[in-house]
């Protein structure tokens, strides 16, 4: 269990191995959004669930500080995952201060005047709960999970540090350090992560989507107590919160809780809403080459900026998911199946679709070639999967197995209580409603092959913006680069 | 979460079902119980039923990993269990593997070093379907030339990334250091070179040495009753050899007290320090285990995490772990930090083994641990695969169909003594091999 890490809510060119259904799907739908909690009863085949709503038993209520919970009862054991999504992340950050939101989400566990540094976590650990946080884009949330009865607890520890962080510079500058080694074993030792963190930055380059996370190395080290506060006083508040609930317990009694934790949070701001800079479009083509002496296998990436689930209109997000699918992640899918198996060039090639955000997503094809083959060769041969789809259309039955996987992966999904949970906490704080998740699985089903080629033909027929890992050697020898030893965030 | 194990209590009824012989049935929690099923033909597997999300968890090992691997064929059993799917009976690689994607079944293997893995995960209205596909793919795999080839390549591109990334080579300097000339030394995914020699006839010698009846193990979860599961053994397990043929394996204790430091241009110095650990049937395990979680465990309260992260800011991650292995053990402990703090890093975690060896915890740390072990074992059961999981695990260690109900109270009764005792014969007087790897320094 790694404290407080930041998550990136990218896929990496290099995937795993192997695919498997349970395995790959799962994610990949769980970005999408997604998954049941349904009687066996209501399943009869893979294929024929497109009805289902997920958590039928969900009950939603608001606080009159304006803090919404969330309750998904799920009685199978006494265990209740609990967490608190705050409508804040990295693209909401100041200019300048790229990573203050994953900073900030380290020091909410240094204490409060009740509950000095350490002992949150002492309380939980002594509990046997488990604990961490995560951070996004768009989010930042807190979780612990716990034996039911300490649920309680749980929501006053919670309640507290929502509004009485203690900081002293004792505890935030070596928590500083921590977050800089933190991306140098992310981001700075990883080659791959080097790439996606630069193509990243040239896919959206006025809207603050394009600064990572964990944010830049120059701007990390300038953060300080002061701006962690400022951030926190700004947008850690009861009305830009969501609590998730689930697991053994009653709505009611949650209520009553509730009531008496956060109710008794005063609004302690009004961060208004969420507008940030636009991405304009761009002429011309954009290409990014990140090379590092330890590559062993080059790789290609690409992506277009895509609408969301949020920003989508109508069926599109799902018909963007299921093209994705087609494209890109069924094991017979058409890169999988054109460049790796029927005319072996690649060792690997697929695509996704990031569409849990606020603004607009991403959508991101990617190969690495076998050896002999070219990311040139890999760039021609996507495109020309591309093209061949958007003239000549999908097949229904494509479009049925595609939509049958990502069905049964909502229903293998139902097995995880804080998968439920952070499935609607990251919808609900990316401008989705409860209604938009539950309803999922009839929207999917209603795509069509005509949905699929439109989203291809809409959002695929640009120039994507392209990013290779080369493994050119460096420009700076080795010795130099020993006695430097921060790499560059961008080559 | 259907079928976490809680509220561990009593013992053992038995339960009669129509030709399934029921050996042993534990009860874990109000509608949860471990029950033995033995197949008509005598495949013996454990058994959680539960019905409440219609899915079924299947996972099973068989004796012999990587460790079997023949000498100059490093990587075979890894790719073995790449290749198992890729084509069997009738099927070849793309009818198989598209066979699978249209009834959303995933079956998987893998292989650590002293065993070999399997899963397979289906929804309940095509476990018929999903348990052909597994019988075929652990008794008839195809090994054709193309996906064989295809997956050579993806390991040795693996591999070859493992070259230059600071955590794999840190693990295997550790390796390299700690296990000598023994099998366990040798790298599971095998190297680029060892790779491309390997064969479907090297595929077919090591399936028949490891896929055998003898030593397997199975665990299962979710909605399947047992007489189906008994069905289930039969079609996919009864078929295979009664015994393989296995390489044995000598028990050993690893070295220690080496210093490896690899270059590499990296911006920050990975750090492995190794020292012996103890075999999971050793008296002292759940002692030592206790000790670990205060030295260096999975919460934010234990030592290492307190000492180098939270103090000092040396490290985002900060631990120690014990690995038992078959006939090893090992303890580890790890860190990354900036280049020129990575010998204070190393200095600090020293000081905490060495705290630990000569004072050892006080009496509210090891209650802290007790109560943090003891209370979130039930949240490591939450979803059918963990526990599907642990109840192969739990038989792979031979630790006895009763385990879930005694577990807490062996945590509950490690005393101080204990603790202090295990922590002198694990880390007094000795120097830990310590693993850096990163940029040159001075």
């Amino acid at each position: 269990m790694n404290p407080s890490h930041s998550r990136h809510a990218t896929t990496s060119p290099v995937r795993r191995l192997k695919r498997s259904i349970g395995l790959v799907l799962v994610p990949a739908f769980l970005l999408a959004g997604g998954t049941a909690l349904i009687p066996a009863t209501a399943f009869s085949a893979p294929a024929a669930t497109g009805n289902l709503t997920i958590a039928p038993n969900l009950e939603s209520f608001t606080l009159d500080n304006g803090l919404q919970v969330v309750v998904i009862p799920d009685r199978r054991a006494p265990v209740v995952t609990h967490m608190i999504w705050y409508k804040v992340g990295s693209a909401d950050e100041p200019e300048g201060q790229s990573g203050v939101a994953h900073f900030l989400e380290h020091l909410m566990f240094k204490g409060t005047h009740d509950h000095p540094n350490g002992e949150f976590s002492k309380m939980v650990a002594d509990r046997g709960g488990q604990e961490n946080a995560f951070t996004s884009t768009d989010y930042t949330a807190y979780f612990q999970k716990v034996a039911k009865q300490h649920l309680p607890l749980m929501m006053t520890l919670e309640a507290d540090r929502m509004e009485n962080l203690v900081l002293t510079d004792d505890v935030v500058t070596p928590e500083r350090d921590v977050v800089l080694e933190e991306r140098r074993m992310r981001v700075d030792s990883e080659p791959g992560s080097r790439l996606q963190e630069a193509l990243n930055s040239i896919t959206f380059v006025n809207h603050p989507y394009g600064s990572p996370v964990i944010g830049w190395q120059s701007e990390i080290e300038a953060l300080n107590k002061e701006a962690a506060i400022a951030f926190y006083d700004r947008f850690y508040t009861p009305n830009n919160a969501v609590v998730v609930i689930a697991g053994d317990v009653d709505v009611d009694a949650v209520h009553k809780l509730a009531e008496e934790t956060y109710g008794k949070v005063a609004r302690r701001a009004e961060p208004g809403e969420r507008v940030r800079p636009a991405e304009p479009p761009l002429a011309g083509e954009r290409r990014i080459a990140v090379s590092d002496p330890r590559v062993r296998q080059v790789s290609l990436s690409q992506t277009w900026i895509v609408p969301s689930q949020t920003t989508g209109k109508g069926r599109t997000p799902e018909a963007l998911d299921i093209l994705s699918y087609i494209l890109g992640e069924g094991p017979s899918s058409r890169l999988h199946k054109a460049l790796v198996l029927d005319q072996e060039v690649a060792l690997n090639a697929g695509a996704y679709y990031q569409g849990s955000a606020l603004d607009d997503g991403r959508f991101g094809v990617y190969a690495v070639p076998r050896p002999g083959y070219t990311l040139e060769d890999m760039e021609r041969l996507i495109e020309a999967e591309l093209h061949k789809l958007i003239e000549t259309g999908v097949t229904e039955d494509e479009v049925e197995r595609a939509r049958n996987s990502m069905i049964a992966s909502a229903i293998y999904a139902q097995d995880s209580q804080s998968g439920l949970a952070r499935l609607f906490g990251g919808a609900l704080t990316t401008g989705q409603t409860v209604e938009d998740v539950q309803t999922w699985p009839s929207q999917v089903q209603a795509v069509t092959p005509e949905d699929v080629v439109d989203a291809a033909r809409t959002y695929l027929a640009s120039v994507p913006v392209t990013g290779e890992l080369r493994m050119e050697p460096p420009v700076v020898p080795d010795a130099a680069q020993s006695d430097a030893p921060q790499m560059k965030d961008k080559s | 979460m259907a079928q976490t194990l809680f509220a561990l209590r009593g013992p053992v009824s038995a339960l009669a079902l129509s030709f399934v012989a029921l050996l042993g049935l534990m009860r874990l929690a109000q509608a949860v119980e471990i029950q033995e099923v033995t197949s008509p033909k005598g495949i013996t597997a454990w058994l959680v039923e539960d019905h409440t999300v219609p899915i079924i968890a299947l996972d099973f090992s068989f004796d012999g990993g990587s460790a079997q691997d023949p000498a100059g064929k490093e990587g075979l059993t890894r790719l073995l269990a790449a290749t198992l799917d890729e084509g069997a009976g009738e099927m070849d690689s793309e009818t198989f593997q598209s066979r699978l994607e249209e009834l959303a079944v995933s079956i998987n293997f893998s292989t650590g070093k002293d065993r070999f893995y399997g899963s397979l995960r289906t929804l309940t209205p095509t476990l018929e379907e999903a348990s052909d596909l597994l019988a075929l793919a652990v008794n008839q795999p195809r090994f054709d030339e193309a996906p064989v080839e295809r997956m050579k390549d993806q390991l040795s591109q693996s591999a070859r990334r493992n070259e230059s990334d600071p955590d794999a080579i840190a693990g295997r300097s550790l390796a390299e250091a700690m296990f000598g000339d023994h099998p366990y030394a040798r790298p599971t995914i095998g190297t680029a070179e060892t790779l491309s020699g390997l064969t479907a006839a090297d595929l077919e010698s090591q399936q028949g040495k490891l896929l055998a009846r003898k030593g397997l193990i199975i665990g299962v979860v979710g909605a399947i009753d047992a007489d189906t599961l008994a069905g289930v053994l039969d079609k996919v397990f009864a078929p295979l050899p009664e015994e393989g043929q296995l390489i044995e394996i000598a028990d050993f204790e690893p070295d220690f007290g080496t210093e490896v430091n690899q270059q590499l241009a990296v911006p920050q110095t990975t750090i492995l320090l190794g020292l012996p650990g103890l075999t999971r049937n050793d008296p002292d395990y759940q002692a030592a285990f206790v000790m670990n979680h205060i030295l260096g465990g999975g919460t934010f309260t234990s030592w290492m995490y307190e000492e180098v992260r939270e103090k000092r800011g040396l490290s985002y991650g900060a631990g120690t772990s014990l690995s038992p292995y078959a006939h090893t053990g090992l303890l580890i402990g790890n860190a990354a930090t900036k280049a020129d703090r990575a010998d204070e890093t190393v200095k600090i975690m020293l000081e905490q083994i060495r705290r630990m060896a000569e004072t050892g915890p006080s009496e509210d740390e090891l209650q802290s641990a007790k109560q943090y072990l003891t209370g979130s074992y039930p949240l490591r059961f939450d979803n059918s695969g963990k526990i599907a999981r642990q109840l192969v695990a739990l038989q792979n260690a031979e630790l006895g169909i009763d385990y879930f109900d005694r577990r807490n109270s062996e945590i509950e009764a490690v005393t101080l003594d204990d603790v202090k005792r295990v922590a002198k014969r694990l880390l007094a007087d000795k120097s830990p091999t310590v693993v850096t790897v990163g940029p040159k320094q001075g």
